[in-house]
């Protein structure tokens, strides 16, 4: 159903050739253009005006459809934010569980809608908080989490039943969800009830966030058993957030963002499917993680087309029949990459257009970064504002009162096209390549990323992109006006003390048998999620597990491309 | 007089912190600006790194951390590099590190810190100014 007739859009143009021969040319004689081309950070080409000409074959039921219908392009849900806002989820984490327990409930009681875990270095690389590898970073950049009793604290007084819970993990997610699911089994909360994210998305790790325990392949298996396991027995959580954020942070564009994570989601549909589940048995509660940038139409564009894209190849390609399978629902976190360390009050204004454009590409859930977090992890005044930013924009702006309100511009139809089109062109090339594992082996990811991410470095030193209060508007001698987080060195002593208590007070014969079990398990290739539910309800402590695994799988090394 | 010799810089991530986006700009703008980059891939251990400094008789090492643990693996950095005779190895040092930091890792012989917006032809600007006069 094309919304322009061939002979209204023959009219228009030549309205519009009139109008750059007779009105254009005096303006651009009083007033130039202050650029002589103008590009989005994807590199496309952005017009001095859109008119019908640019979306005449605009096919309103083939490409947009509406909300809550195929392609999706408008949205998932039928009503989005009519019916219910998106939930708004903070990235909170640092210290010991106790530290972050208090921040979780800080949070809950100013407002948030769900919760969303920062661990530390350590934790995230597999080693307990007293691993030599650990020194220095124990609680410093997320929260430390060695055993079920750091978790049994992370979550004390919140009913798993009531909040879901997000947890930014992938090496070891099994591990982490397995702790997860062991606090909710001792607060007596059914496995069918138990609702949240884990990031799980270990692809992206070889390329983008670069925390790399194990080889590709065998952390691709850990990612499906996740995906298994969940679609058997806990039906309301998300077993992976494929995740572009970190290939955003990284330094890609956004059209290398949006290519490369759902070339990631293609990757774990297959290896999925090759377990033997079928396409409609778990697609549906595959999730996304997407960064929102600084370009607003470009962003929001990015949202729409991703949708769509992904729709589509689950119909297409997967041949899913439920629609569910084919919704893509998204995590959106504002961009930590833009935020500037000078002036930081100023970040409070790049969040705010961040999150509006997360908000109007229709996202399911968002984090709001807080002003200080290029000199430290949020203080509590810092991480309210950014989350009353997000209740600002739901409350009094009125955005949320309509679908999809930029749908049918001109503009973001154009662009929304452009990105889905040039996203499928690159998922053409990885598939010419073998696939995405083949991919990071060659080393094509990488390079892709360090290119991008060089050529913005070099945009930005020659002021051919303005960064206000960094590389213009700049104030000399300026003074750090806020007050920083720090985290107290005598956290790593105290949680190092009561990881060496556990250990020496639980049962250590248990553990041993567990781990003995795992160790089987992993070599005879099976479903690794119950015997790490069962090391960890014996209190065998992360870094016990993860190397057991290492003895199976062996250690990744990094392929290095500058 | 500086000798014709390249000048040759180490990049170093030490500490567990994965963010190697900013180390690898710096890297690849030092080897655009005629220097001899060698950069060590994530995670490397403060043994690790002087090890390879001394491997690769570097004149220049930059050190890149964003983890917060500074504190504790830069001092070890520079007293190994101590140990082992690299007294003349010139270390400069970014990343998110505290202003109220950067007086203490001075004293203990970093030569300057870049923050978060540093154009890298101030970093390219420093070390040519600053790299050690070749014997």
């Amino acid at each position: 159903m094309t919304i322009f007739d061939e002979k209204q859009i023959k009219e228009l143009k030549q309205e519009q050739e009139r109008w750059e021969k007779t009105t254009l040319p005096k303006w651009l004689e009083q007033c130039k253009e202050c650029k002589s081309e103008f590009r989005n950070h994807s590199g496309i080409l952005i017009k001095r005006l859109y008119t019908p000409e640019d979306v005449k074959d605009l096919d309103y039921m083939r490409d947009l459809g509406f909300p809550g219908e195929y392609p999706f392009t408008r949205g998932v849900h039928a009503t989005m934010y009519r019916g219910r806002l998106w939930t708004m989820r903070m990235f909170a984490g640092f210290g010991t569980a106790a530290d972050t327990n208090k921040r979780f409930k800080y949070l809950l009681k100013e407002g948030e809608s769900g919760l969303s875990t920062a661990f530390d270095y350590p934790t995230i690389m597999g080693y307990d908080s007293d691993h030599p590898m650990a020194k220095g970073e124990v609680g410093v950049c997320g929260v430390a989490i060695s055993s079920l009793q750091d978790m049994e604290v992370l979550f004390d007084g919140i009913p798993l039943d009531k909040v879901t819970t997000s947890m930014t993990i992938n090496g070891p997610a099994p591990i982490l969800l397995a702790m997860y699911v062991a606090v909710g089994d001792k607060q007596g909360v059914p496995r069918t009830k138990i609702g949240g994210t884990t990031q799980n998305d270990n692809l992206k790790e070889f390329f983008a966030q670069k925390l790399c325990i194990f080889p590709p392949k065998p952390s691709v298996k850990l990612t499906t058993d996740v995906i298994e396991y969940c679609a058997r027995h806990l039906p309301k959580w998300n077993p992976v957030s494929i995740s572009g954020y970190h290939i955003r942070e990284a330094g890609a564009t956004a059209l290398q963002e949006l290519a490369f994570t759902i070339y990631d989601g293609i990757a774990y549909v297959e290896s999925t499917l090759e377990r033997g589940l079928k396409v409609d048995e778990f697609a549906h509660r595959l999730s996304f993680f997407f960064a929102s940038h600084n370009d607003f139409f470009e962003e929001i564009a990015k949202f729409r087309a991703a949708r769509r894209l992904w729709a589509r190849i689950m119909k297409e390609r997967f041949k899913a029949k439920n629609p569910r399978s084919m919704w893509m629902r998204m995590h959106v976190q504002t961009s930590g990459c833009t935020l500037t360390a000078q002036q930081p009050l100023n970040n409070i204004v790049r969040t705010t257009i961040q999150a509006l454009a997360a908000v109007l590409g229709g996202t399911q859930s968002l984090h709001t970064n807080s002003f200080d977090e290029a000199l430290c992890l949020p203080t509590e005044e810092s991480v309210r504002v950014a989350l009353r930013t997000q209740q600002i924009i739901a409350y009094e702006s009125g955005v949320a009162n309509t679908v999809d309100p930029l749908g049918g511009s001109y503009y973001v139809e154009e662009l929304t096209n452009e990105m889905e089109q040039k996203a499928m062109e690159y998922i053409q090339k990885i598939d010419d390549m073998g696939g995405a594992i083949a991919a990071i082996e060659k080393g094509f990811f990488q390079k892709e990323i360090a290119d991008s991410a060089y050529k913005y470095q070099r945009e930005v030193d020659e002021k051919k992109r303005i960064i206000v209060g960094c590389n213009e508007y700049t104030i000399e001698e300026e003074k750090c006006p806020i007050e920083l987080l720090r985290v107290d060195p005598k956290v790593e002593r105290e949680q190092v003390a009561r990881l060496q208590k556990l250990k020496r007070e639980r049962d250590n014969r248990k553990v041993k048998e567990t781990l003995e079990k795992l160790h089987y398990a992993a070599e005879k290739d099976e479903n690794l999620m119950p015997t790490i539910i069962e090391a960890v309800k014996a209190y065998a402590t992360l870094g016990e597990i993860t190397d057991v695994l290492r003895k199976v799988y062996g250690e990744y090394k990094e392929l290095i491309i500058i | 007089m500086q000798s014709k010799k390249k000048i040759r810089v180490l990049i170093a991530k030490p500490g567990l912190d994965s963010h190697d986006r900013g180390a690898k700009v710096v890297a690849r703008a030092l080897r655009d600006a005629g220097m001899e980059v060698i950069y060590t891939g994530l995670r490397q251990t403060p043994e690790q790194i002087v090890e390879t400094a001394l491997q690769e008789d570097v004149d220049v090492i930059g050190l890149s951390i964003l983890s917060g643990a500074h504190k504790a693996l830069f001092p070890r950095i520079m007293e190994l590099l101590s140990q082992k005779g690299l007294t003349d190895v010139m270390v400069f040092a970014g990343g998110i590190i505290p202003e109220e930091d950067i007086a203490e890792l001075k004293k203990i012989g970093i030569k300057e810190i870049f923050g978060p917006g540093t154009p890298t032809e101030t970093i390219i600007k420093y070390v040519l100014e600053n790299v050690p006069k070749r014997a």
